[in-house]
Parts: C-alpha cells; structure tokens; sequence
C-alpha cells in the first residue's frame, strides 16, 4: 500500500517537474488548452461550412445541389488523418502556402482548416438531418395560412429543423473534440496526444499513469459535453 | 384525372426539397434557370482557380505523377499498404461485434455491478481519442516486446473504440424492440438469459447490420491513424512514396481510394437497410428512415441518438431502472 503510495507521490513529481526557466517540463493543462482552441475554431468553421452546404444541398439549383452532395461525400469518406497530412504535407510543404507567423502557427491553422473542411461534411449531415425530421405537412400548412416563402422557412420549417438538429450536432461536436489529437499528425506537437507520447518516452515506469491521466481528462470534457447535448435535444424537441 | 394527380405525386422530389421549396411554377423555373447558370460558373471557376494555382507550382507536370501510373509504385507502395489497411480494419470489425456483444450484453444484465462496471469501460472507451488509445498501446506492446507492435496497436485501438460502439447498437437494438417479443419470449417460458440469446440478441443484430457496416467504414478510416506509429498501411505507403515531392500526387491517389471505398460501403450499407425492411419486428421499420441519410458514421450515431432521446441511457448510467423494469421496452414515443 505505502508503495503504491510512493509510486503515487513520484509520479506526481514526474508530472509536476519543472524545467531550468521554472517552466512545466510536460504542460498537461497548455496541452488540453490547445485542444479546446482547435476545437473551438474548427467548430466554428464547421458549423459556418455546414450551413453553407446545407442550404446549397436543399436548394432547388441542381448545380449548387450537386457541388455540395460532391463535398459532402468526399469528406464524410476521407480519413481525417489524410486530411491533416495533406495540410500538412501538401499544402504547406510541396505547395508553400504560410500564414507568416511561426511554424506552429502556420500548422495550427492547417489544421483548424483540415478539421474544419473534415467536420463540416458531418455538420451539414446534421443539419440536413434536422430539416429531415419537419413533416411535410408544416410547410403545407404554412403555405395553406398564406405565408411566403420566406415567412414559412423563417417561422415555422427552420425553427423546427434546427431543433431537431441539436442531438446530430453534439454528436459532430464530441467527435469533432477526440478528433482534435490527429492535429498532431498534421506538425501541431504540443496538442495532447503529441504531449501524452513524449512523458510516456520519458517517464516508461508511469506509462498506465500518464495514460489514464489524459484520457480522464477527455472523460471529463466529453461526458458534459453529451450529458448537456442530450439535455438540450430533449429540451427543444418537438413533440409530434 | 385522380391518375394524373397520383401520378404527379408520385413523380415528386422526395422530401428534403419539397419540405422549404413548392413546386415551381414558370417564373420560379426562370430563376432556377439562371441561378443553376451562375452555380455552374461559380464551381468552374473555383475549379480553374485551384488548376492554374496548382499548374503554375508545376503540381500538374506529367513528370510529377508518373509515380501514381508507375505500376511499381503499385506492387510496392499502394496494394500492400492497402493489404494491410484491410488486414487491420477486419480484425477490428471482427473483434468489435465480439466485443460489443459481450459488454452489450453485459451492460443489459440481471447483475448490476456487472451493468455498471461493463457501462463504465464502455463510457470510457467512447470517450477517449481512438488516436491516445492507439499511441498508448503501441507504446505498451512495444515495452512488452510483442512481435508486431504497430498492427497490434492500430487494431486493438479499434477493436476498442468501435467495440463500445458495437455494445451500445446491441443495447439500443434491443431496446428499441418492441415490448412484445420480451413478453411472448417470457411467456414461453423462456429466462431472461434465454430470451436475450434466442429472441432479442439476434433481432437486434439483425437490425444492425446496415450500422455495422457503417462501423466498417469508421474502421477503415481510422485504420489511416496507423501514420501517427509507422504502421505501412494505404496512407502510410503513400506518404513515404511521395515524400518529399510528390506527397499531393500520392496522397491524393491513397484518398481517391479510401473514398471509393468507403463510398461503395455506404452505398452497400444503404441497400442493405432497404431490404432489411420488415426483417425484424419493429426496428429496421424506424430506422430505415434514418439510415439512407445518415449512413457512413451518422448511421449509428442515429441509433444511439434513438436510445439518448427516450432517456435511456442517463436512466441506466444512473443504474435505475434495470433491464428487468417493464417500461425499459415500452414503446419510445416519436
């Protein structure tokens, strides 16, 4: 038991060391930071790219129709890992293409833009899901009252889409969070699975520790995420 | 005339368009007209934009893609990475229905430590990045020194992620079924156990089988994950083919694959779903609707989402209701 708890206590001394300038040797929290920022960016352009296609999939315009179908398809079949190795590979290596910071820089937006373009195929799947589940006699009945067009998608069939939208959403949405980690595929090293490795290399006797350290840490972030998720779909779900 | 009107309704766009958009009528079909015009500009335009860009970096020489036409950079680099692209994504398939029946079936067991502790591992894997799990592993079974680190790692990742899956379609298939098989399977005279293994088990598995085929292709694209440890699959092959300059071409090549691929499953899991109409008593009905849309990933997560929306999965992460509890095979309402 005591040396359970001494093995306790020199991991935490592992966890916690700190370099020559004072700093943390292995940034666990920075590490989870970075994830939460492509996250949140990525999200961001997920959802923007989503309701783009979205709206070009559903429209009467067979081009836009079939442009957005083509999009959809492709990045809904492409590994993510592919994607991210080709910002990486291709578009910043063979093609040159730079934001002018610093090389993490350049990589974290590659690979915000690789998640984004990934997670915005299943963002639109989302949503078209969401305008699926409006029964057809909505729009009939908004249409039989006299509304316009624009009144009847405003008022009464984009309201209920998106309601029915929020389940899909957070289900793209925690995917989009363990999805994050292949970032480190695509040069962003101090992202958590990239961190995960390198405290494994140095500290083998705690490789089970270090392990569950972060994967807790994506239980803790995940499981409020699907709990709040499925709060919200049943909130705003509509009884039919 | 009632003909007619049957007949125009049946020639109608299936639902998505006709939810926001009527029927056009001749001006509306004008504004299409023009619209669909300038769409097709627009993509063109895109198209070329992309072209000159990348004909003006020199991507487009012949000289740069003779590798992909080269047969060898086929004997050697894409067919064997392929070979093991398979190789990985079957074991994880086949380990995932073992795995997921077991704890499924656990996670629906009279036992409640034996329900909680299989819905704890079962969270946690769903939970944890399929690309920690796998760089764990790897690092694990390489300290071991188990021959073969790398397919180990890839495979066993898999088999873990897309085993809990697998558990929670099992659950939420038998769930989803209706409350009469669970009563005639008792009024047969049947135990639980038995009316698990002969009645509900097999109806949910077959029911699941289009979202196990969309399971397959989350496997065949997480088996690309194998980059980050050096396992020689599809993606792999490419990028050490390619590197240093010729990564667009053959990562491009690796990606057409992987999409035709996968696309194919998903059109196969489709057909699938549409014949599985009526297979089973109530389950493939419900979900036949979803899955055309949703197939790829989406499809299972639509039969999860099924389970999330009735409230069951926080009732028996709360360890309420057990399996026994009539109202867990109540019909969900819709």
């Amino acid at each position: 038991m005591s040396a359970f708890l001494e093995y306790l206590g020199s991991y935490w001394d592992f966890l916690t060391q700190r370099g020559p300038n004072g700093e943390l040797t292995f940034d666990v929290l920075g590490a989870f930071w970075v994830n939460i920022q492509l996250t949140f960016w990525s999200g961001l352009l997920a959802l923007l790219i989503g309701v783009v296609v979205v709206a070009m999939r559903i429209s009467p315009i067979a081009s836009l129709r079939i442009t957005a179908t083509a999009y959809t398809n492709i990045f809904r079949d492409i590994p993510l890992t592919a994607v991210i190795l080709m910002m990486w590979l291709v578009v910043w290596t063979q093609l040159g293409v730079t934001f002018g910071g610093k090389m993490i820089t350049d990589f974290f937006i590659l690979a915000v833009v690789g998640l984004g373009l990934y997670h915005g195929s299943f963002m639109a799947e989302a949503l078209r899901s969401g305008v699926n589940t409006v029964p057809l006699g909505q729009a009939e009945a908004a249409r039989a009252i006299g509304l316009t067009f624009m009144q009847s998608a405003r008022m009464i069939v984009l309201p209920q889409a998106f309601r029915g939208a929020v389940a899909p959403i957070g289900n793209t949405l925690i995917a989009l969070i363990k999805n994050t980690t292949v970032a480190s595929v695509g040069g962003v090293s101090i992202e958590t699975s990239s961190v995960m490795s390198g405290m494994i290399e140095f500290g083998p006797q705690f490789i089970f520790l270090v392990f569950l350290t972060f994967a807790l840490g994506y239980v803790v972030i995940v499981i409020p995420v699907g709990m709040l998720s499925t709060h919200l779909s049943h909130k705003l779900a509509v009884k039919r | 005339m009632i003909e007619k009107l049957v007949k125009a309704h049946r020639l109608r766009p299936r639902a998505e368009h006709s939810v926001l958009f009527d029927s056009p009528g001749p001006r509306t079909k004008r504004v299409i007209a023009v619209a669909n015009v300038i769409g097709v500009a627009l993509v063109a335009a895109l198209i070329y934009y992309v072209g000159v860009q990348l004909g003006e970096k020199g991507q487009l020489d012949a000289d740069k893609w003779r590798v992909v036409v080269d047969p060898q950079s086929w004997t050697s680099f894409f067919l064997p990475g392929l070979l093991n692209t398979f190789r990985a994504a079957l074991v994880a398939i086949v380990g995932a229905i073992v795995f997921g029946l077991v704890f499924g079936v656990g996670r629906l067991s009279m036992n409640p430590l034996l329900r909680r502790v299989c819905g704890t591992i079962v969270e946690f894997l769903r939970a944890v990045p399929v690309l920690m799990m796998m760089l764990f592993l790897w690092s694990f079974l390489g300290r071991m020194g188990l021959p073969n680190p790398d397919f180990w790692a890839v495979s066993c990742a898999l088999i873990l992620y897309n085993g809990s899956v697998v558990a929670e379609l099992v659950r939420a298939g038998v769930i989803n079924l209706p409350k009469g098989q669970h009563e005639a399977a008792e009024a047969i005279g049947l135990t639980r156990a038995q009316a698990l293994r002969y009645v509900l088990v097999p109806q949910a598995l077959m029911a699941m089988l289009p979202a196990l085929i969309a399971q397959l292709v989350v496997a065949l694209k997480d088996s690309a994950l194998g980059v980050a440890i050096g396992y020689s699959e599809l993606l792999r092959e490419a990028q050490v083919l390619g590197t240093p300059y010729r990564t667009l071409q053959t990562l491009v090549v690796a990606s057409t694959v992987f999409i035709i691929i996968n696309y194919l499953l998903g059109k196969a899991g489709e057909k699938l779903a549409a014949r599985m109409k009526g297979r089973t008593s109530r389950l493939t009905d419900d979900f036949a609707d979803d899955i055309p849309m949703n197939v790829s990933a989406l499809a299972s997560e639509a039969m999860l989402a099924a389970v999330d929306r009735d409230g069951y999965n926080e009732q028996n992460l709360r360890g309420e209701p057990g399996w026994l509890d009539d109202d867990m095979f109540e019909t969900p309402h819709r």
